[in-house]
């Protein structure tokens, strides 16, 4: 909604206030103001001229040299319209003036003739072009002949003004009228409200005897009123007709037109004017239209209509869209000299279909969308045929053909003080709180000292339960006047939970060692969707109904794709080595179908590429390898208190590097995947190096940590022994580390790799590990013969279960 | 023998003198005071001496080799000295090289406004609370007193991906979840954050995918003045003490009275600028009473209960506090942005 600020001014007296702080009040007030428009408030030197004498440029085909009586003085000046004639009084931006689009005016020679200054279009002063008036359009703008030459030409084109722009909140659509918001600044500044002129005549004839009214779907529309206006000229509005229109946004057509638009801007009531005589019949049948019916609409397009859409009639065919377009068989031409006017309510969700299946949005359909005021329909179209009859020289018939099958619903609405001073914090009295209802002018009686009714107008349907009422109370009391104050109730240990807890721990660990946290999509591609996964269960893929890109079609079951492509990001702008990991949630369902919400499952994944550690001016570098990567995990294991029953299983995955991946479990369950990308990914995402893990955080969260509980220092002494051993390549180191601890028995308090060897002087298809074996037991110091027994075990057992024998 | 005493003692205290290793000062040690040393030499020979003299060579060789002795140890510690001072000289390095840079990464901006917002509420008594991404269209619409004909439940402005399950639009069903489960009884007060999704083309200041944070207060008398209250402490303790908030009206579905929250400019202090649009004020979250219809949908009698809700955007947050200019820059995890956030 666009607020002509001297409009406004005919309805309520607000010239001691400046735009900006008629804005600061609206805004204030609820109904924010999101700009200001000025049409130029750099145009200083605007005046009224007379041209007196036109004469063809000598040397330009397309020039007039004018000599135009500015009051003051007599100008040449050159001008290049088709539309300067002897004798207009048109607006000249005299020597020094800078105009909207940027030009300053200078005095000049064009072609040989002196121009002292520019006869101006609409355009050129700041108008929007599609705002212009056809007969303006390719031309200077003509001034009323009763201009006084040598006046300021500004106020006349209400090129003074300043438009407010409103944002509207949907339950406001009562400010979608110069009358509404009238009616709110009446009741912000409490002062009175000057409604416009509905007084017309008539002729001694009744519309009732000429046309009849229908409606066959009252639900659709509760209210259809005709009125009839002989006698009519149609043609150009006056030009203050017109400046109310471009200030409203909407461009002059004729005066018929215009006054229809002027009152839908003004009360928020669509109006329609048909050309009776080609209406095609002496009545209006309002009802649905039927399948596949067409109607050539005022744009001449042919529309098909479908049978939720309204349609006006002339009981054959439809005339018009209910509440969104004209048909273009009646429309008001210049031959048009009787004129049905429609002021009617149609249902919001009728027009709303029709305006979005034929993609005709426009001021009417917007407005019936919202709602209109059902009790001035009447009152509108009293206004436009009186609007009628001064500028068009139209003769209204007498009354009003109606059908009419609105309810009665006057809304009433029991208010408490005690209770409003409650919600609110404050301490009104009865007093205080029904003078805000005097204000917005709205009835309100008191019932006792404490209760009062409010009796809703009908332009104010957002009105409906007593919290409505404390909040129009507080709008005009000032928010700002409610005090500040802490809630007085229970109080609450406010926390984080365990989880929440628990999860930012993980967050903090990953930080310290080095690893960025990344937000990426949950939504992505099918492709994307099925990569690194290890999940056993059926996951189905939860595909959105209308996407709006194959990039972003379902939701993701892994976290890893998404970090791939932002390290391909950051790669491609030189940016190597990036260690990214992220925290959230993928979506599995275990329907193809979904009926009910899929299974949000909290998941941790990194991905890490390039050089890991480095040190450069010392020259040392370590590029990520698959142990760093475990290294991570196993110290998350540890801060989690997961250490134990923590194994990595050789395995492939989808999307990993076959020999470099591997399973990870927690406690005999599988809680996630680690490994090098497969390289074939690698080369197709041009990726370098990466490694990966996810981990599935909902199951890890729930194992049992194991307790932090304290552990005596040993107080005897240890032994620390040493074995080197040669196995077969394929035996795992994890393997032989579980035997050794198995074998070792209670005394074995640690075991630790040290080397692991192959190569030159070692049998081909063999390998060599080295372990550091510590024995202590906690109550004595252990004998040689103890350590040694135990030892032994465990070479044995190394021997038996994997062959192995001791390195030469 | 006296004599030969005395020139003993000079000749081993030139040499101590003379000495500038620790390995020569050894050789002095052994050569004088050695068993095969002259001082020991000269005490074996005393057998020849009177009874008269034998004690008095035997004081004057004890002192000897004592004050021998002591010009040694104090020769042996100037040299050690002497030896670390150049030890030091030689281990000088150049502090100004730069240091072993620390594996450190840090936090994304987001969650770094969303640990810091939960914080500050949980210090006022709320805990946090999530919910799921794919949501009812009960819970997302309907029991916020959405009516069917909302444009936010039209297919071309959420995600469906069923009749009745979309990608939520916002955080508040989390609330209305929380209060079903409160069986009817207050205190409610949580915070819940979480991700939310529009059908928005992603541009500088619009994202198909962004983070919302909402809060819920329902007990007992719970008034307006009290929700103006509650936002002042956070936004003061959010953006700085020196930040004060303005309520204008506005309009939720499922709050009454509703609010919008601006806070004071923080580049201009409330004078007015570029940032602020020369208003001096910042809107920074929407608000308000909680709707009787909403209550009374989660088993809250409106009649005993009373409540605000307030909700904020996450993205919007770090752009106003760290000056971040493009909305896109949260999802590309460009690590030259993340990096730029470790600490906070």
């Amino acid at each position: 909604m666009l607020v002509s600020y001297n409009w406004l001014k005919e309805y309520i007296d607000v010239s001691d206030l400046s735009p900006e702080e008629v804005a600061e009040k609206l805004t204030r007030g609820g109904v924010e103001v999101d700009a200001i428009h000025r049409y130029q408030e750099t145009i200083n030197g605007l005046v009224v001229g007379e041209v007196v004498e036109t004469k063809p440029h000598p040397e330009a085909e397309k020039l007039t040299v004018c000599q135009v009586d500015l009051g003051t003085e007599n100008a040449q000046i050159v001008c290049g319209a088709q539309n300067v004639s002897e004798g207009s009084k048109v607006a000249v931006a005299i020597a020094g003036t800078e105009l909207p689009n940027g030009m300053k005016i200078e005095a000049t020679t064009l072609r040989g003739e002196e121009s002292n200054g520019m006869i101006c279009s609409l355009d050129e002063l700041g108008v929007q072009e599609k705002l212009v008036p056809k007969e303006y359009a390719e031309g200077i703008v003509i001034l009323p002949a009763d201009s006084s030459v040598g006046d300021d030409a500004l106020p006349i084109l209400n090129l003074d003004d300043a438009i407010l722009e409103l944002d509207l909140t949907p339950n406001r659509a009562d400010c979608l009228s110069m009358v509404g918001i009238a009616y709110e600044m009446a009741g912000l500044l409490d002062r009175s409200l000057q409604l416009p002129e509905v007084e017309h005549g008539a002729i001694r004839e009744n519309a009732i005897d000429q046309v009849d009214v229908t409606i066959e779907a009252p639900e659709d529309n509760p209210y259809y009123g005709a009125k009839l206006i002989k006698n009519v000229q149609v043609k150009d509005s006056p030009l203050w007709l017109q400046n109310r229109l471009i200030a409203a946004g909407i461009r002059p057509i004729n005066n018929v037109v215009d006054v229809t638009n002027f009152v839908l801007i003004e009360y928020g009531q669509p109006l329609h004017a048909f050309d009776f005589d080609t209406f095609g019949s002496n009545e209006v049948v309002v009802r649905r239209a039927e399948a596949e019916e067409e109607i050539r609409t005022l744009d001449e397009e042919t529309r098909r209509l479908q049978n939720e859409h309204l349609v006006i009639t002339n009981g054959k065919k439809p005339t018009a869209v209910a509440g969104v377009m004209g048909g273009a068989d009646a429309e008001v031409t210049s031959e048009t000299t009787t004129v049905l006017l429609e002021a009617a309510h149609f249902h919001p969700a009728r027009v709303r279909k029709a305006s979005k299946d034929l993609g005709l949005r426009s001021e009417s359909s917007i407005r019936f969308e919202k709602g209109i005021d059902v009790t001035r329909v009447t009152e509108a179209a009293e206004r436009a045929v009186a609007l009628l009859e001064q500028i068009a020289d139209g003769k209204p018939l007498a009354g009003t053909v109606e059908a009419d099958h609105r309810m009665n619903s006057e809304v009433t609405i029991n208010a408490n003080v005690t209770t409003i001073n409650n919600r609110l914090g404050t301490d009104l009295s009865l007093e205080e709180m029904t003078d805000i209802f005097r204000r917005l002018s709205i009835a309100v009686t008191s019932v006792n000292a404490e209760e009062f009714e409010v009796h809703v107008p009908a332009r104010r349907p957002d009105l409906l339960i007593e919290e409505d009422i404390s909040e129009e109370v507080a709008r005009l009391y000032g928010y700002d006047q409610i005090p500040i104050t802490l809630p007085e109730g229970t109080t609450t240990p406010g926390a984080l939970t365990a989880k929440q807890q628990t999860k930012r721990n993980i967050r903090r660990f990953l930080e310290e060692n080095g690893i960025n946290e990344a937000i990426t999509y949950s939504l992505t591609s099918e492709t994307q969707a099925d990569r690194f996964l290890h999940q056993t269960e059926k996951n189905e893929t939860v595909r959105m109904a209308l996407p709006m890109s194959e990039e972003r079609s379902v939701l993701r079951k892994s976290l890893v794709p998404h970090l791939l492509e932002a390290l391909v990001h950051n790669q491609n702008r030189q940016i190597e080595d990036v260690a990214l990991y992220e925290m959230g949630s993928v979506f599995l369902s275990e329907e193809e179908q979904l009926t009910k919400q899929p299974h949000e499952k909290e998941t941790l994944a990194a991905a890490i590429t390039g050089l890991w550690r480095t040190h450069l001016w010392k020259g040392e570098k370590q590029s990520v390898d698959f142990f760093i990567v475990k290294g991570i995990v196993e110290g998350l294991a540890e801060e989690l208190g997961l250490t134990v029953g923590l194994r990595f299983s050789q395995q492939a995955i989808d999307g990993l590097h076959p020999g470099r991946s591997a399973r990870i479990e927690m406690k005999n369950q599988t809680v996630g995947i680690i490994g090098e990308v497969h390289p074939a990914l690698q080369k197709e995402w041009d990726l370098k190096q990466t490694y990966v893990f996810q981990l599935d955080l909902e199951t890890i969260m729930a194992l049992d940590a194991e307790p932090l509980q304290y552990t005596p220092l040993p107080r005897f002494p240890s032994t620390s022994r040493d074995i080197a051993i040669v196995v077969e390549n394929k035996v795992a180191a994890g393997e032989v580390e579980e035997i050794i601890k198995e074998a070792g028995g209670e005394i074995l308090r640690h075991v630790q790799l040290f080397d692991v060897y192959e190569g030159e002087h070692m049998e081909e298809g063999k390998k060599s590990l080295a372990f550091s074996l510590t024995y202590l037991h906690p109550e004595r110091t252990l004998t040689d013969e103890e350590v040694q027994d135990a030892h032994q075990a465990v070479l044995q057992a190394l021997e038996v279960k994997v062959g192995a024998h001791l390195r030469q | 023998m006296i004599n030969e005493l005395s020139r003993l003692e000079d000749e081993a205290l030139q040499e101590v003198v003379d000495a500038t290793t620790k390995k020569e000062l050894e050789t002095v040690r052994v050569t004088y005071l050695g068993k095969k040393g002259p001082i020991t030499e000269v005490l074996r020979g005393m057998g020849k001496l009177s009874a008269e003299e034998r004690p008095v060579v035997g004081q004057k060789a004890n002192e000897v080799r004592a004050r021998i002795q002591e010009a040694i140890e104090s020769k042996q510690q100037r040299l050690e000295e002497e030896e670390l001072e150049q030890k030091l000289a030689e281990e000088r390095i150049d502090v100004t090289l730069p240091g072993q840079p620390l594996p450190r990464g840090g936090k994304h901006p987001l969650t770094s406004v969303v640990e810091e917002v939960e914080d500050i509420f949980i210090g006022m008594g709320f805990e946090v609370t999530e919910g799921p991404e794919v949501e009812q269209d009960y819970y997302n619409f309907e029991k916020l007193n959405l009516p069917p004909d909302h444009p936010a439940r039209d297919m071309q402005d959420s995600f469906y991906v069923s009749q009745d399950l979309l990608l939520r639009t916002q955080t508040s069903p989390v609330q209305a979840r929380t209060m079903e489960k409160k069986d009817g009884k207050g205190p409610v007060k949580i915070v819940c954050p979480g991700k939310v999704y529009r059908r928005d083309e992603d541009d500088a200041t619009h994202s198909h995918q962004f983070m919302q944070i909402e809060g819920l207060y329902v007990d007992r008398n719970v008034r307006m003045s009290d929700l103006k209250g509650v936002l002042d402490t956070f936004v003061k303790k959010y953006f700085g003490e020196e930040r004060e908030i303005r309520l204008r009206p506005s309009f939720f579905p499922f709050t009454e009275p509703s609010v919008e929250v601006d806070v004071t400019c923080g580049l201009c202090g409330g004078k007015g600028c570029r940032v602020c649009k020369h208003t001096g004020w910042i809107e920074v979250l929407g608000a308000g009473m909680v709707h009787p219809s909403v209550l009374e949908m989660s088993g809250f009698d409106p009649e005993e209960y009373s409540g605000f809700a307030f909700g904020m955007g996450v993205e919007r947050f770090a752009m106003l506090k760290y000056g971040i200019d493009d909305i896109r820059h949260f999802y590309t995890n460009d690590t030259r942005f993340l990096s730029q956030f470790k600490r906070a």
